[in-house]
């Protein structure tokens, strides 16, 4: 049972509680004499506050007390940004978490109510006055930049938040002047708004006596809060405990700290008692980080047989009103370094001008950059291939990089760790039968019908990373992980570790991690994490890092535990240590395998330490600090099968298969999850998600009502298959797998879309390829708008 | 002002002073404690808060309290009985059908009405039935698959 379990797909033990409604969210828990805070949000995109009235919502039944931006100065410092992107000339525009004078998007905070009940607090937010002078507003990140656009911040020339490049290779100029032919495009990556089921929420409970504030908080990153709230709201990092109790999700809008957290503790130090804030649904469209925002502009240069020889972009990335916690680096160093995608692309260069907009801040969204850079390069080859009428999958074979096991460079900078691109596409091709499929679709447009087929064949960068490579791209913490792992005197497990899933199923994998390496049932294991008080030290669940790293740490840790019981063992035994075997659970001296001890029985002893060798310590427990010597890259191959209703412009996305390497699967049945899930999130990019701001900066979409999530009904079931190319300096091979397939399905998707309308002239459809945008780009590419 | 109900949730009767604006979701949350139903929008369109009204499903966020008032009350930590676990419960475990968990209460009831209306749902009809649940993990499949093999099980007769 044990050391098989590794690679099994067992059933995650997160499931029991959340089945029968047992698990506790940060709303789900209330202290005795909890107290609610409500936000007053700004209903401009970008106003002067000439004043505010709150004497009404004062004494207002129920109400306890009220703030305004002046009554936090001193009390709650600016919302950090975290991440310095360096030699970009990164300007960070003060983000109060209380608006002082100027609102700067809808949504942002103006005045906050605390009061005895919910219901109370927020009757009180409707008799708050407060007297507005609008502002012009701008809201596209190409507009932002142009001369004459309105201003986000008096300090701030032209909007602009950073300016970045990336250069590499050969010279840029050169490889177009001297192409054979070159390819372009505009893109508009739209913004999208993560939508994690759970909105967000804060509990603070401050004791005055102790200096002490507990905070339970819907985050990915407990620790990085942690740090930072000691920063913001002053309370010592030693005295300041976050947890993260169940997370409904996060998908990258949970990494940020937010202005509505910092609020909350405030309040709670303020008035000496527990306060819960939680978003609504419309606050959480307004307020909750939003992803992507992209104009780009896009050209691939390429000899007459196919060969890339360059690619250049300009990219301008809406940032939103102010920099979120991990903001600037999302357009850039996890966007531009990946511009090779799985191509040996000779010379590269991107402009990346990250702008202020009067819109919600734009953050991480499942995946952060790498969607984005994917659909560059895979719609360019896709592009290259329409220009030379070669089949796209024959582009993507003449640019592969070769197989590599053990590193290759590209010119962005990055080693990609492992990979066999051409492998994973050949799979694809033979599960799809595309041959069939492509001779199925020149028959069906004899027809008059529009089925096209749309490849993306993509390498991701996560398990991020190396602290080293954190600190000299800018990025204000580490990326290593920890991980305890205690053996109590049964032989039961615990697990510590600094890392916090919420969906994941880590809780089962981290289980089944100590069961490969020790031998014990994954049921004699429990999994602790998302308490800064009781877990090591970690950065977080993001960048599909929890299992990239987290999981490292756990795997070196387990072997430590080997490694001393194996002494003991040997002592027990009387043999020498390098007479002693290992093998699932059991040390044996070699050729001997009657004389044995198992795992518990070494436990056992060690905790009551009767008889050690000479110099071991007592107990068996093992901490590891896990620091990557570099990045993991989990490629692969996608294929989404569309049929156009031209009539309708209506999209039916008929097949997606998706080929995925990760590595080794720990959970296969976990991992094709994240697959699924992935895919169909990046799916919902390309046909129906966008996050819709009018020229005022009002955002149209600020319900479920009016913004398109995938529904059920609207998807066909994924066929998942998978290579295992293991990643070399990963202790157990690992990759991760979180957001390989949003990382991949959203230019599968378009390709495909692209592919179906060829034959009636359509080159370009802006994205989500809704029926209208879809009817109307034939309409005009037939001549008949 | 407020209004007396008397609401019988998991079998057992309440009897409460509620506010005429209270919503049903609330009062089972913030009065009852019963916080295994969720609220994940405000429009009523994610199906988080999903129960069982009087045997059929209802999203309670958009049922007020006295309008319950008198009626039976099945949510998630009531749905197995005197089992330990109800079908539709053990197959979402079995087939991996949630992640966060957030969706999955509202998720399972409403699946619970799917196969009440229809006890041997197409994959199909499962996607057309559980439309008006959301769920940003899963992408739907394994949900789907949970659903088929609740279906079988049932019409097997262990439930």
């Amino acid at each position: 049972m044990s050391a098989s379990t590794f690679g099994s797909g067992i059933r995650r033990r997160e499931d029991p509680r959340l089945i029968t409604g047992s698990a506790s969210y940060t709303d789900d828990i209330t202290l005795p004499g909890t107290l609610h805070a409500a936000l007053l949000r700004s209903p401009y995109a970008h106003a002067r506050i000439n004043g505010i009235d709150t004497s009404q919502a004062a004494s207002a039944q129920g109400v306890v007390a009220v703030y305004i931006g002046a009554d936090t100065e001193g009390e709650i410092a600016p919302s950090p940004c975290a991440w310095l992107l360096p030699d970009s000339g990164l300007t960070i525009a003060d983000y109060h978490c209380v608006a002082r004078d100027t609102v700067r998007y809808v949504g942002d905070i103006v005045a906050v109510v605390v009061a005895e009940t919910r219901h109370e607090a927020y009757d009180a937010l409707d008799l708050i006055e407060v007297d507005y002078d609008p502002l012009d507003a701008v809201v596209e990140p190409k507009k932002a930049a142009a001369d004459g656009a309105p201003q986000l911040h008096a300090e701030i020339a032209g909007n602009q938040a950073f300016h970045w490049t990336v250069t590499g290779g050969g010279d840029i100029d050169e490889a177009f002047s001297q192409a054979d032919v070159v390819v372009k495009e505009t893109i508009i990556q739209q913004r999208l708004i993560p939508n994690a089921m759970e909105p967000r929420a804060t509990l603070a409970s401050y004791t005055a006596a102790t200096g002490e504030l507990t905070v339970w908080n819907t985050t990915q990153n407990p620790h990085i809060l942690r740090f930072l709230s000691s920063l913001v709201i002053g309370v010592p990092e030693d005295r300041l405990r976050v947890i993260a109790p169940e997370v409904g999700g996060g998908f990258g809008s949970k990494i940020a700290a937010y202005p509505a957290d910092f609020i909350t503790m405030f309040c709670s130090k303020k008035l000496g008692a527990p306060v819960k804030w939680v978003e609504s649904r419309s606050e959480n469209y307004q307020a909750t980080t939003h992803g992507r925002d992209h104009v780009q502009e896009i050209e691939l240069a390429a000899t007459a047989d196919g060969k890339i020889k360059g690619l250049r972009a300009t990219v301008w990335a809406g940032m939103g009103a102010y920099l979120s916690t991990a903001a600037p680096g999302i357009p850039t160093i996890l966007h531009g370094l990946m511009l090779s995608g799985v191509y040996d692309i000779p010379a590269i260069h991107e402009d990346v001008y990250g702008l202020y907009t009067n819109t919600t801040p734009v953050e991480a969204y499942r995946g952060a950059g790498r969607p984005e850079a994917t659909f560059m390069v895979e719609r360019l080859v896709d592009l290259l291939a329409a220009k030379l009428g070669l089949d796209p999958a024959e582009v993507r074979r003449r640019n592969f990089i070769p197989k590599f096991d053990d590193g290759h460079d590209v010119v962005t900078g990055l080693t990609y760790d492992s990979g066999n691109y051409d492998g994973a596409l050949s799979k694809l091709l033979a599960e799809a039968d595309y041959q069939q499929l492509r001779a199925e679709q020149a028959e069906a447009r004899k027809n008059g019908r529009y089925i096209g087929l749309g490849l993306s064949t993509y390498v991701e960068i996560c398990g991020l990373g190396p602290s080293q490579v954190a600190g000299a791209i800018g990025f204000q913490g580490g990326l290593w992980e920890s991980a305890i792992v205690r053996f109590h005197p049964s032989g039961k497990v615990h697990v510590m570790i600094g890392a916090s899933p919420h969906g994941q199923g880590e809780e089962t994998t981290f289980a089944q991690i100590i069961a490969g390496e020790l031998g014990v049932s994954p049921d004699d294991v429990k999994v602790i994490h998302g308490d800064t008080d009781n877990t090591p030290m970690g950065w977080g669940t993001y960048g599909s890092r929890t299992t990239a790293v987290g999981g490292a740490a756990l795997a070196l840790a387990a072997r430590k535990i080997r490694d001393k019981a194996k002494v003991i063992a040997a002592h027990l035994l009387e043999a020498a240590v390098e007479d002693m075997d290992y093998d699932d659970g059991k040390f044996f001296v070699k050729g001997s395998p009657d004389s044995s001890k198992t795992i518990q029985d070494i436990a056992l002893m060690a905790n009551v330490a009767w008889n050690m060798p000479e110099g071991v310590e007592a107990g068996l427990e093992a901490t590891t600090f896990y620091d990557p010597p570099n990045f993991v890259f989990p490629y692969g191959a996608h294929l989404a099968v569309v049929e156009v209703d031209a009539e309708s412009g209506n999209v039916e996305l008929k097949r997606y298969v998706a080929v995925d390497d990760c590595g080794p699967q720990i959970n296969p049945v976990i991992v094709e999850g994240q697959v699924h899930g992935g895919i169909v999130q990046g799916i919902g990019q390309a046909l129906w998600e966008e996050g819709v701001y009018d020229d005022d900066g009002q955002l149209l979409t600020g319900t479920m009502l009016d913004y398109a999530l995938p529904r059920a009904d609207r998807l066909p079931d994924i066929e998942v298959h998978s290579t295992v190319t293991p990643s070399p300096h990963h202790p157990l091979g690992v990759k991760g797998i979180g957001e390989a397939g949003t990382i991949a399905s959203t230019a599968a998707v378009y390709n495909a879309v692209i592919d179906a309308l060829a034959p009636l002239g359509v080159e370009a459809v802006n994205m989500p390829l809704t029926p209208e945008r879809v009817w109307r780009s034939i309409q005009a590419a037939q001549g008949r708008n | 002002m407020t209004i007396p109900v008397s609401i019988t949730v998991n079998g057992r009767r309440y009897d409460r002073e509620v506010e005429p604006r209270l919503l049903l979701v609330h009062f089972i949350r913030d009065v009852l404690g019963l916080t295994g139903t969720k609220v994940g929008c405000d429009t009523s369109q994610c199906g988080s808060c999903t129960i069982l009204l009087d045997g059929v499903s209802a999203k309670a966020c958009t049922c007020l309290a006295v309008q319950a008032d008198g009626a039976s009350v099945t949510t998630i930590e009531g749905l197995a009985g005197d089992s330990e676990l109800h079908p539709l419960q053990e197959s979402f475990w079995n087939k991996h059908g949630l992640q966060c968990g957030y969706c999955t209460p509202g998720m399972i009831l409403a699946s619970h009405e799917l196969l009440r209306c229809n006890a041997d749902p197409s994959a199909e009809e499962i996607r057309h039935g559980l439309e008006g649940n959301m769920c940003r993990c899963t992408g739907y499949q394994n949900i789907v698959r949970a659903v088929r093999d609740a279906a079988e099980t049932m019409q097997g007769g262990t439930s």
